[in-house]
């Protein structure tokens, strides 16, 4: 007769591997973290949190978004009010250079660094790439030296070149789900194809940006994979947003993710991506609350989009700025690199 | 929460009468996640423009209204 395998506990396992070694969890290692029980939550945030501070640093990166281009989309991406294809009551519109000028002085306003123009559509067309090229322009004559980031869908090499041109030190390009689950979310474009726009990205130079939502449907294990392919990535930054189930979308009536599992997946993710910017995102009002956002912020999050997101409304800035004094995390400094 | 004079006759959030069915759920997000998108008065969709600070709603019938801050 053999004695039962010694059980090995994934925190223990964690706090060497990933703590000690900065070496991110296996997928079958985040797995296993996503199915930890409730009690365990707070051991897990604090091992995240450990883990982020010392691999990332005390320092909180803020940013505000914009949506330059809203609406009207081709795609048919089903956790979005902006495509065209769903009955959602988001019409289309086009924000001014003076209105998106405004936008980036609020922004910098509030001590973020970065400042993310946002569109969209399945990739710019030279009327927006035009646009885009004027807004920077405009912001920079206005005096704003605030880091600018774009979300324009998939690029051509050329279009890539054109944003480097311009300044763009970020792109963002969420792979949103696991690839197994994509094909579920969109129909009118391939994982594939996002993967390609971000290779050509980091090739050119251009921080890469890339992380999705939480709560379309996806398994645990559909989770841990997605964990584990944006880590492969290498991605500068992982924006973790949690569905907001908007109206119109196929994805309507789906539930809102709940605190807890929301908390493990942050701490999760963090595991797996000891030394990425992990960004609050959209959804976090919904699933967190105020109490809960603390708990991400203390459970390895080191990045916050302040202010409202794209077609949703987020907190005041000043009270996520608030919180940030009163846990005392200092707010990354212009150009200063995590 | 919101600038702008007028009756307020359907939900900004679903687009329906207030006064009929109930719209608890609409309130639970209207102004805390989401813009209107339906105009009070006409219940027309509404173009919203949502910048880090504020947004505002513009119906083609009876003008703009945007946020407080």
């Amino acid at each position: 007769m053999t004695a039962a395998p010694e059980q090995v506990d994934v925190l223990g396992v964690a706090r060497e591997q990933v703590l000690e070694q900065g070496v991110g969890l296996s997928e079958e290692q985040v797995l296993e973290v996503l199915r930890l029980p409730d009690e365990r939550i707070p051991e897990l945030l604090e091992l995240a949190h450990a883990v982020r501070m010392r691999w990332c640093g005390p320092e909180v990166e803020v940013e505000g978004i914009v949506s330059l281009k809203t609406g009207g989309c081709p795609e048919d991406c089903h956790f979005c009010s902006q495509s065209g294809q769903f009955p959602s009551p988001v019409r289309s519109a086009w924000l001014d250079i003076p209105g998106l000028v405004k936008a980036a002085r609020q922004t910098a306003a509030t001590g973020a660094t970065e400042f993310c123009i946002v569109a969209a559509v399945r990739g710019p067309d030279k009327r927006l790439l035009s646009q885009v090229r004027d807004g920077i322009k405009a912001i920079r004559e206005d005096g704003n030296d605030i880091q600018i980031a774009c979300s324009l869908g998939m690029l051509t090499q050329e279009q890539v070149d054109e944003l480097v041109e311009m300044g763009v030190h970020r792109y963002n390009h969420n792979l949103e789900t696991a690839r197994s689950h994509f094909p579920n979310v969109v129909t009118t474009h391939s994982w594939e194809e996002r993967w390609d726009t971000l290779k050509m990205i980091r090739a050119a130079g251009m921080e890469v940006c890339c992380g999705g939502i939480i709560g379309m449907g996806e398994t645990l294990e559909q989770r841990a994979e997605f964990a584990v392919q944006l880590a492969e990535l290498e991605p500068d930054e992982v924006p973790l947003n949690f569905l907001i189930p908007n109206p119109g979308t196929p994805y309507e009536n789906y539930p809102v993710v709940e605190g807890p599992e929301a908390l493990r997946t942050v701490g999760a993710f963090r595991l797996a991506l000891p030394r990425t910017i992990l960004r609050f995102a959209g959804g976090r009002e919904l699933t967190f609350g105020d109490l809960g956002a603390k708990q991400g912020m203390l459970g390895g999050v080191n990045a916050i989009i302040v202010g409202n997101y794209l077609t949703n409304l987020g907190r005041p800035a000043q009270q996520d700025l608030d919180m940030l004094t009163e846990l005392s995390m200092p707010i990354k400094e212009l150009s200063k690199t995590l | 929460m919101t600038t702008g004079l007028g009756a307020v006759t359907y939900c900004g959030f679903c687009g329906k009468e207030r006064a009929e069915g109930d719209h608890t759920a609409c309130a639970s997000r209207l102004g805390v996640i989401d813009p209107p998108r339906f105009c009070a008065q006409c219940a027309r969709r509404m173009v919203v423009q949502v910048t880090p600070a504020g947004w505002t709603a513009t119906c083609s019938r009876h003008g703009e209204i945007a946020s407080a801050r």
